[in-house]
């Protein structure tokens, strides 16, 4: 140990002994001085002390939310057209239950430093009003009815079907990372079975060579899957739609710039959708932040890596994800390079990346 | 020393108020049966407070250690290695494995162990024979077991902080598959193992417990105490003890269900699950999300078994200390009533996030919001208690009063989180953090210590330090909210709560001052309640003793008791009762015990 360390544990000794020979004493004087007036002397001053903490309270509510609201994505407001709705549920929400913190607060406190207690003060015998207890199981209920409202409304906006043009991604989250495919040009996801994972060559398990024993049939849908990891791409003011699961543990798929948040269940698939407002170079230039990613971060207590979980959205234009979809190249064809009609009329054709990044390793390190 | 003779000579004068209870029960007491295989009520009650409270320390260090990881994620502490070891600090930093280990253990502990155990397991054991005229539980035995069990469960526990694969580490939910797989972290294997051995026999404690403090209300109040007679804390009790007995089995089941998939290969939780280092497993067929639903099935209503008797306790004191009758005391069962109810009927909301039906969520949604109601009803009518009375501000009022602006800044933000549409966007973030713990631990905290300084009298027969009771009320309150309040800005920011570093991060690494901040603070409010233990086993032997029966002017039948009652409770025949608990003020009188007959000219309220 440093000697910092025996110096900070001194002091506090010595803060707690000082604590405690003054509360001795107090107790002591109270005793001679007669418990009466030494209780009402310290009634008074927690009466004022209620007061005083109100009033500091208060102008602390207001000095916290002048420090860190810029922090918040409050500041920036939503990335995605249904986030706009979160935003302003949330306003509304917080309009109501703040007159009522205030309200209820200041009564509290203010209510605690008058009716403290005095020789004068004849306490009023009331022990109810059905008149009053009316009125707050009603208001309350009214307020709450309000709330739900509007909250199921968005709630089954948001949980409702994607519009038929989103575009579709396959979202898995494994410890500690994710997985992205894209259907390629047939639009449909290809079949898969866990059972078939191989963590170099075949990080999802999709289907594309028989198997007697597991009863598995060549998906041709698989041929054209694209599989990529770290990083995924989306179209700005097109709805997209992700279907999500785990290849291991519970994970989560969180987007808070875009409001959304959606469990990776092992065995369940599940999905969310939403329409991307601004693209990754917009967002940076809203936020004044030269950094600025749109980071999937991973919700759900997923184990030791938990908290390195992370995958980057990238939104761009239509053309912007045309030329790069161009690029991309089906993991089936890396696997089976034989298969793959480019390779026998140009070999010297440019390295796709998908082709150059290495599968399934761990990538969240390099940030 | 000078002091002391001038704290305890006001005793001498009045030695026969406290000396008579010498008198009763002469049947043979040795050491072992009066403080450790004691079957007396008080005993008992004592044995889980204390147990609690070095849960509660525990716990709170967890805490400040793993705070000192958010806050100072790189700094050095070499310091710690040398107590702790390598296991839990390497190279001067909080290992990850470590701080997951600690962040569920602190869950664990305290939702259970200190706040269900040491909260209901302390007062309902002590106030309900005592406020409804009872001699001692309805078996005696049965809840002493239930502390054995406790006991028990708390040194599995605990030695599961020593196994070499390191305590339970995936948060205190413990959702499958990454519970159930040694494989997915090392936490899930031997820690796992003793946390459900743990939880298991936590669970039959608190059934022992629970169907005692049960049989008990419903049979062995004394003649005059109807029902509607009882003291609020009595009837938050009982309810707490129906939630308990309700939903805990299910916790139960669910535990056995893990059990199954862990160690015989069973798959109630496991489907499609390939393992990095290992492959794929045979398991088809399950549903991580069972777990879930058994496991908020208790969770929720579990809330409750930690906030009602806090709520009972707080009714009580603000009502004896604003020296006026609690308002609406009918209004009060029924919301207490409708909060039990309705905290069965919530525990989805827990799940908006997992892929649930969505119609199925927004009756959840429904449900959820539904409880604001009773809880309006509360909070106003405590308001409406301390409105024309007159206050004394004993430490355990201000507690009670603590109680009421914290369970009213929580229960707010329930209001956020109750409605899914919000709740995606703010789950498992920050702002849940500081959203339970304002409304369920710190409020449930402030309960508990409100109900220590008040009934403290009672169960030693003497009295807390006073000023280190204030001292202790305000950094408590002032720091609750500094540690607390900014947490909801990292919620509105998407901060992820179980990191271990946020710094990779670009979305939410602008918060590492606050949380330096935070981590600060929570270290000083800590330090605080070590002043509070002080006081506590200081005053045990030393505090100022009691001199009457009665010291706060309560109404309620534990006053009528010696000043150190011995097992059996009361001298004599257990008192007849003839009216409510809450006549204060009334006709001019200062109080009316519940022990007195009702006058002739008295006025009807």
């Amino acid at each position: 140990m440093t000697t910092t360390t025996y110096l900070v544990i001194a002091v506090v000794a010595l803060i707690f002994l000082v604590i405690f020979q003054i509360s001795k004493a107090a107790e002591y004087v109270s005793v001679l001085k007669g418990e009466e007036t030494s209780r009402k002397q310290t009634n008074k001053i927690n009466g004022f002390l209620m007061v005083g903490f109100l009033v500091a309270g208060l102008i602390g509510v207001w000095y916290c939310n002048e420090v860190l609201y810029n922090k918040t994505l409050l500041a920036v407001g939503s990335a995605s057209v249904q986030g706009e709705r979160v935003d302003s549920m949330l306003w509304v929400t917080l309009i109501v239950t703040g007159i009522v913190f205030i309200a209820t607060q200041i009564l509290l406190f203010w209510f605690a430093y008058k009716y403290q207690e005095s020789d004068k003060r004849k306490v009023f015998y009331f022990p109810h009003n059905n008149k009053l207890e009316v009125l707050w199981t009603v208001v309350p209920a009214i307020a709450l009815t309000v709330l739900v409202v509007i909250g199921l409304r968005n709630w089954f906006y948001f949980t409702g079907d994607a519009p038929a043009d989103a575009m579709q991604v396959e979202v898995t989250g494994k410890q500690f990372g994710w997985i992205f495919r894209y259907p390629g040009q047939d639009k449909t996801f290809g079949k898969k079975y866990y059972k078939v994972i191989d963590a170099a060559d075949n990080s999802l398990g999709l289907v594309w060579k028989d198997s007697a024993t597991l009863n598995l049939k060549d998906d041709p849908a698989t041929h054209d899957d694209i599989v990529l990891e770290q990083t995924m791409y989306v179209v700005k003011d097109k709805p997209v739609k992700l279907i999500i699961g785990s290849r291991d543990v519970i994970h989560d798929v969180g987007l808070s710039q875009f409001r959304m948040k959606m469990d990776a269940v092992p065995g369940i698939p599940t999905t969310m959708w939403f329409t991307p407002k601004y693209t990754t170079k917009e967002m940076k230039d809203k936020t004044g932040n030269p950094n600025f990613q749109y980071e999937i971060s991973c919700d759900q207590m997923c184990g030791n890596g938990h908290y390195s979980m992370k995958g980057v959205i990238e939104v761009v234009t239509q053309e912007e994800f045309d030329v790069w979809m161009a690029k991309q190249k089906p993991k089936y064809l890396d696997i089976f390079p034989d298969k793959d009609p480019s390779k026998k009329s140009d070999t010297t054709a440019v390295k796709p990346m998908a082709a150059s990044m290495p599968a399934d390793k761990k990538i969240i390190a390099k940030n | 020393m000078s002091t002391e003779a001038v704290l305890q000579a006001p005793s001498a004068t009045h030695h026969e108020a406290h000396g008579d209870h010498h008198h009763e029960h002469h049947h043979h007491e040795t050491f072992i049966t009066k403080y450790v295989f004691s079957q007396d009520h008080k005993m008992i009650a004592k044995q889980f407070l204390i147990t609690g409270m070095v849960w509660a320390v525990l716990g709170g260090l967890m805490s400040v250690l793993f705070r000192l990881q958010l806050g100072y994620p790189d700094a050095h502490f070499s310091w710690l290695q040398d107590i702790l070891g390598k296991f839990w600090v390497e190279d001067g930093r909080i290992t990850p494995q470590a701080y997951y280990a600690l962040v569920t253990t602190h869950g664990t502990v305290l939702v259970f162990f200190v706040l269900t155990a040491g909260l209901s397991g302390t007062f309902a054991n002590f106030l309900i024979p005592l406020q409804v005229g009872a001699r001692d539980m309805a078996s005696p035995f049965m809840n002493m077991l239930s502390y054995w069990f406790f006991f028990i469960a708390s040194l599995v526990m605990l030695s599961s902080m020593f196994v070499e694969t390191g305590p339970f580490s995936g948060g205190w939910t413990a959702y499958p598959p990454l519970s159930a797989l040694g494989t997915a972290s090392p936490g899930s294997k031997t820690g796992m193992d003793l946390w459900l051995v743990a939880m298991a026999l936590f669970v039959v404690s608190s059934l022992l417990g629970g169907l005692n403090y049960i049989a008990t209300v419903l049979n062995m109040r004394t003649k005059g105490m109807s029902m509607t007679r009882m003291p609020l804390t009595i009837w938050a009790l009982f309810f707490t003890a129906v939630l308990g007995v309700l939903s805990f089995p299910v916790l139960f089941s669910g535990f056995i269900l893990l059990i199954f998939d862990r160690n015989f290969g069973t798959s109630f939780y496991l489907s499609d699950i390939y393992i990095n280092g290992v492959g794929a497993l045979p398991n088809e067929g399950g549903s991580a999300i069972l777990y879930q639903h058994l496991f908020w099935f208790l969770g929720h209503p579990e809330v409750y078994i930690i906030l009602l008797p806090a709520m009972g306790m707080v009714s009580e004191i603000l009502s004896t200390n604003a020296r006026k009758p609690i308002f609406g005391y009918i209004a009060m069962i029924g919301s207490m009533f409708a909060i039990a109810i309705l905290a069965f009927l919530v525990w989805a909301h827990h799940m908006f996030v997992t892929g649930l039906n969505p119609f199925l969520g927004s009756i959840f949604v429904l449900l959820t919001l539904l409880i604001a109601v009773p809880s309006a009803i509360k909070v106003f009518n405590w308001l409406t208690t301390l409105w024309r009375g007159n206050i004394r501000f004993t430490p355990a009022m201000l507690f009670a009063i603590g109680f009421v602006s914290l369970f009213i800044s929580g229960g707010l933000t329930g209001i956020w989180l109750g409605n899914s549409a919000l709740d995606i966007h703010l789950h498992d973030t920050y702002f849940v953090i500081a959203h339970f713990h304002i409304v369920m631990g710190v409020a449930s905290m402030f309960g508990m210590f409100a109900g220590i300084y008040h009934w403290y009298p009672k169960m030693y027969g003497r009295y807390l330090n006073n000023t280190l009771g204030y001292i202790h009320f305000w950094i408590t309150m002032i720091g609750a909210y500094l540690i607390f309040w900014p947490m909801h800005y990292e919620g509105l920011a998407g901060m992820p709560r179980r990191y271990y570093d946020y710094s990779i991060w670009e979305s939410f690494k602008q918060f590492a001052e606050l949380n330096r901040f935070i981590s600060t603070v929570a270290m000083i409010v800590f330090m605080t309640q070590l002043l509070f233990l002080f006081n506590f086993f200081y005053s045990i032997f030393k505090g100022r003793k009691v001199t009457t029966l009665n010291p706060w002017n309560s109404n309620t039948l534990e006053w009528t008791t010696p000043i150190r009652p011995g097992h059996g409770n009361w001298v004599g025949e257990i008192p007849e009762v003839h009216r409510w608990a809450y006549d204060y003020g009334k006709d001019g009188r200062e109080f009316i015990p519940q022990t007195e007959a009702v006058g002739a000219d008295e006025s009807h309220h």
